[in-house]
């Protein structure tokens, strides 16, 4: 890991997150600041350790195929933003 | 010049694992329900829920690789795939990456999973495996609707199990796509696994198709094919699409890498997005799922529920019974039919007459009085006895069709009816003898004709002789009598 | 009349006696509110009418029987607000209970008011709000910690008997160091997830703020316990916490990591925890230095770990199917960006494209993989030391609280403030922090906080000795200013 600058603008397209004003030039900077920070894990040697994903080393928790009550429909889409017939609304999706 | 160019073909196969509830939360899996009825904050992605694995799904998906020849590794895990679309509730898929269910594995290609017009061409006879890559389970997506200027969101399919069947690129044609899908959804089907019905979505193929000179080893430039709703739908797109792109090639053209959608109304591919930009999925273990470890029960719970896939049970019956090709494909197809038959079969002398005997008479029947097979009146062991009768000669083969109308409508065992109706062959040669003299004595004429060598001349006797007994002499045997009577017996000149 | 609100002991003995109803705890506490919120902000939607309908119906035979417990906005409460500070949340209200509302309702206790916090629990100082800042009730120009400032604030500022945070990162236990209350991160597991609204998944923990440590462990112990709902909530029995407070430290072997006491660190938190640290020797406790040799990297992978999971679990954030909607979209890409970036602010921001980025494709394996392995040997540190000693002392943060505003602009010094409490969420086991002295500044006085590190569900452990040491030193019965 040696220096590294972060493709901003490519990074937020990824992330749907369109940036206000002035926010990629500071973001720049204050990400190229942390990503330096990081490169401090480079000095580690970590051959033949195994990463952690979870914290408790468990394995198969699953459920049994019950089915539950859903939810009412004025519960699903009580917070919609746009909702009609029963249906979430979006802008057009163009496949 | 078009034999100058093959096509190379890969299926992505979207299957739902037959469940009663979703994958990651425990709204029912349904169609046809009113939108979003079959929602829950866990499935519409409301903040702060979480996933739990449905383990049926899991157990039915190690099963569909076992069936078809995967390797189930030891630990596998969840993934999550990250990308922005409106079907998604969370906008990431929960999947597998890099340690899935299944790995390798395949399905062969057998003559009758080919298109009818199809089963005679030499490829249908290749029995060719179809490699498989990988069978990963993940969760289904919403489905959209699209308006003039909106599209609606109904998530009730959202969270339903979700196996995903890649191949190799293994497949050479059209044909072989119809004879890979039609083989595996049989599977699928005959397992239980999932009710596999293109028609309403539960299976889905898109389709990756490129083309090359035939000998070169370079893959061409591949289309992936979306939007196809029936098995011979895709046949008919990769024809298309295969002509199209080798009229491109052939015309010094170059294909565009990009996503085509069929439209199955006007028989044609059209651009529906180019891959303007490579996805990055962002791929990493979800946090939220535990790892997989099948050892731990659930390899053995799929393996108790295995069972024998419908081409082996054809080269089963082909092999061990005696039953024919055709035969044995339609009887190893449903799995109804071959339980009843592989019942009538047990320890009977001529399964390949049980077979012929229950696919024309008893499925003729059935269909007539439109009754399934679950509610046919003859028992599986009836249809033995019955079949026994012919060819132990006690009943011909017109007595036994009225012995099985009788059965069918009854429900009575063969013997009984044959007892009632006194219709079993007289087969006590001595009976038969008297009745022989009796007839060469008034017929001179054709005696002498049998001596000749005239064989109508003996079929006339013989049919004295059944007109004597009112039919229930056997025929086979009286014939035999006369003959040996005539000819060997000096006490007749 | 005055109630007891600073111990849920002396409220439960008040009620049991028939001196007082729950409605009138819940008044009280709205008359608080009222005063005092105003300077604080650390409340940002209250429904008093339905807490006190809540409290009507409270049976007080139950453990927590009609005490009222603010909730961080970040844990949903069916049919409230849960916005987790964000403007992105803004109308959004919960159709469904988090397993902790569930068992804390189960044991008789009341959710009234949603408290301020850092925008998704991301910051450590309460100013990454969409409501602004929360501010410490012991200098109300200084910064409450984060990311639960509210929680901490509140509970400091006598505006709640308790109240739940979540602590992902030390987001617990430095506010409470901040502002002088008592704070525990329960073990990765011991609670229920579900319902909190995901920042960092594999790191989350939701756990307890009290005035005292008797009333933390009481709260622990009431929203404890296996939840089939959350595949990472861990199945094992749960201790009676409040009745394992006794015993003292005699006997207690306490490890002291050379790695937490650094230059540049405040002196006056240094005399504080080593004052600390001398008090449970004279108490009988055994002192043994330990190292902790991977502490250095605790933060760099935490800024790699905890960015990439809230990546992906903010994508959900979209406009969709709630929350906030940009007006009149092109099409659905432009609404996606738009709404996200109308509805994030700019640490979330921040830390969605420092998440997406350690994803992306070609780094994997150059940052999470290999943040995953560092958490490895982390762990493995505190095993070791735990093989040694029962618990681990410790300063909560590096300094008092600070100024508002004045690490704002500077997110890498804020991140660093954070690196006595990260280790403990990377390791996946618990922490308190419990008052051990003050700082004077500019002639106020600022608490400053003992962290109590235990091994995995060792909760019981550091509760008895948090418990002790509460007991035997005068710090926890200071009031704020306010």
């Amino acid at each position: 890991m040696g220096k590294v600058e972060i493709d901003v603008a490519y990074v937020a397209h990824l992330a749907r997150l369109e940036l206000n004003d002035g926010e990629a030039e500071a973001f720049q900077g204050q990400l190229d600041g942390v990503l330096g920070h990081i490169a401090a894990l480079g000095r580690l040697d970590l051959e033949g350790i195994e990463p952690t994903a979870h914290a408790a080393p468990i394995h198969n928790v699953f459920r049994a195929d019950e089915p539950r009550e859903s939810v009412p429909e004025s519960d699903a889409l009580a917070n919609a933003p746009l909702a009609a017939n029963g249906l979430f609304i979006t802008p057009k999706i163009v496949e | 010049m078009k034999t100058d160019y093959e096509p190379v073909i890969g299926l992505e196969v979207h299957c739902q694992v037959r469940t009663r509830s979703k994958m990651f939360c425990g709204c029912r899996t349904g169609f046809g329900e009113s939108p979003n009825a079959l929602t829950c904050p866990v499935c519409l992605g409301h903040p702060g829920v979480l996933p739990v694995p449905n383990r049926e799904a899991i157990v039915r998906t190690i099963q569909t690789g076992l069936l078809l020849g995967c390797q189930i590794d030891e630990y596998c895990k969840f993934d999550r795939k990250n990308y922005f679309y409106p079907d998604m509730p969370k906008n990431y898929q929960i999947s597998q990456y890099d340690m899935p269910l299944c790995r390798g594995g395949g399905v062969t290609l057998d003559r009758f999973s080919f298109p009818k017009d199809a089963q005679d061409s030499p490829e249908a006879s290749a029995r060719k495996r179809v490699h498989l890559t990988r069978i990963h389970l993940e969760e289904d997506v919403a489905k959209s609707t699209h308006f003039d200027t909106t599209s609606g969101i109904d998530f009730n399919r959202a969270g339903t199990p979700l196996m995903e069947i890649v191949t190799e690129a293994d497949i050479a044609s059209p044909e072989e796509a119809f004879a890979f899908l039609t083989a595996l959804r049989l599977i699928l089907v005959q397992a239980g696994v999932s009710d596999a019905d293109m028609e309403k979505g539960q299976l889905r193929c898109d389709c990756n198709v490129s083309v090359r000179p035939r000998g070169q080893k370079a893959f061409g430039t591949k289309c992936e094919i979306k939007n196809m709703n029936s098995i011979s739908g895709v046949r008919r797109a990769l024809a298309y699409e295969i002509a199209r792109q080798i009229e491109v090639v052939s015309a010094g053209g170059r294909i565009t890498q990009e996503t085509r959608r069929w439209d199955d109304d006007i028989g044609q591919t059209s651009t529906m997005r180019s891959k303007e930009e490579a996805h990055d999925y962002r791929y990493f273990p979800d946090p939220d799922l535990m790892p997989i470890r099948t050892t731990d029960g659930l390899l053995e719970e799929a393996r108790a529920r295995l069972i024998e896939l419908p081409g082996a049970r054809a080269d089963r019956y082909t092999r061990d019974l005696g039953v024919t090709e055709y035969d044995a494909s339609v009887l190893a197809s449903d799995p109804h039919l071959a339980r009843f038959f592989e019942a009538a079969a047990s320890g009977a002398s001529n399964p390949k007459g049980i077979a012929n005997f229950l696919l024309n008479d008893l499925l003729s029947a059935l269909a007539s009085s439109e009754k399934a097979l679950s509610e046919c009146p003859v028992q599986p062991a009836d249809l033995r006895e019955l079949v026994g009768l012919i060819d132990a000669g006690r009943i011909n083969s017109k007595q036994a069709k009225e012995v099985f109308r009788e059965m069918f409508e009854t429900g009575a065992a063969p013997a009984a009816i044959v007892r009632a109706k006194g219709l079993e062959q007289v087969s006590d040669t001595g009976a038969i003898e008297a009745l022989a003299r009796q007839v060469i004595g008034a017929h001179p004429g054709p005696v002498q004709d049998v001596r000749d060598g005239k064989a109508s001349a003996l079929n006339f006797l013989t049919g004295q002789v059944m007109k004597l007994s009112k039919g229930k002499a056997n025929p086979k045997l009286a014939s035999e009598i006369i003959a040996r009577m005539i000819k060997g017996d000096p006490l007749v000149r | 009349m005055s109630l007891p609100l600073e111990s849920v002991a002396a409220l439960r003995a008040q009620l049991r006696a028939g001196e007082i109803r729950p409605r009138d705890i819940v008044a009280a506490i709205r008359e608080r509110v009222e005063a005092h919120n105003p300077a604080l902000n650390a409340y940002v939607h209250t429904d008093w009418d339905a807490a006190c309908a809540e409290a009507d119906r409270a049976d007080i035979a139950l453990p927590l029987g009609g005490i009222p417990v603010a909730i961080k906005d970040v844990i949903a409460v069916r049919g409230q607000p849960c916005t987790c500070g964000s403007g992105i949340l803004q109308g959004h209200r919960s159709i469904y209970d988090a397993t902790v509302i569930r068992k804390l309702r189960g044991a008789g206790a009341i959710p009234a008011g949603r408290v301020n916090m850092d925008e998704f629990a991301m910051g450590s100082s309460n100013e990454n709000s969409y409501y602004g800042p929360c501010r410490n009730p012991w200098d109300t120009s200084r910064a409450p910690g984060g990311s639960s400032g509210g929680s901490a604030a509140a509970v400091a500022g006598g505006l709640a008997v308790v109240a739940l945070g979540s602590d992902t990162g030390g987001s617990i236990r430095q506010p409470a160091s901040f502002c002088g209350c008592v704070g525990l991160k329960p073990t990765y597991g011991r609670v229920s997830r579900f319902g909190l609204v995901a920042f960092a998944s594999s790191l989350d923990q939701i756990g307890p703020l009290a005035h005292n440590v008797e009333d933390a462990a009481l709260i622990l112990g009431a929203i404890s316990g296996h939840d089939p709902s959350d595949c990472t909530s861990v199945d094992r029995p749960v201790p009676d916490f409040a009745a394992s407070l006794e015993g003292g430290v005699k006997g207690l072997k306490f490890g002291v990591p050379k790695e937490y006491f650094i230059p540049g660190m405040d002196p006056a938190v240094e005399r504080a925890v080593r004052g600390a640290i001398d008090h449970l020797a004279r108490e009988g406790a055994e002192i043994i230095d330990i190292s902790l040799p991977h502490t250095e990297y605790a933060i760099a992978s935490y800024y790699i770990i905890a960015p990439a999971e809230a990546s992906s679990n903010l994508a959900r954030f979209d406009g969709v199917r709630y929350g906030h909607r940009a007006k009149d979209p092109a099409d659905v890409i432009d609404c996606y960006a738009r709404t996200r970036r109308e509805g994030f602010g700019s640490e979330v921001k921040r830390r969605i494209l420092l998440g997406t980025y350690v994803l992306s494709s070609g780094y994997y394996d150059a940052y999470y993989l290999r943040a995953q392995k560092v958490r490895t040997l982390i762990r493995r540190d505190f095993d070791r030391a735990f093989a040694s000693c029962d618990a681990i002392l410790t300063p909560t943060a590096p300094s008092p609280a600070f100024r508002l505003g004045e690490k704002l602009d500077d997110p890498i010094s804020m991140y660093l403030g954070d690196v006595f409490t990260i280790a403990v969420n990377m390791a996946g086991t618990c922490g308190i922090s419990v008052p051990c002295g003050f700082a004077d500044e500019g002639g106020g006085r600022l608490p400053i906080g003992l962290q109590i590190i235990g091994r995995p569900f060792g909760e019981s452990t550091i509760l008895r000795a948090a418990h002790h040491y509460e007991r035997t030193t005068p710090w926890h019965r200071e009031r704020p200013p306010i």
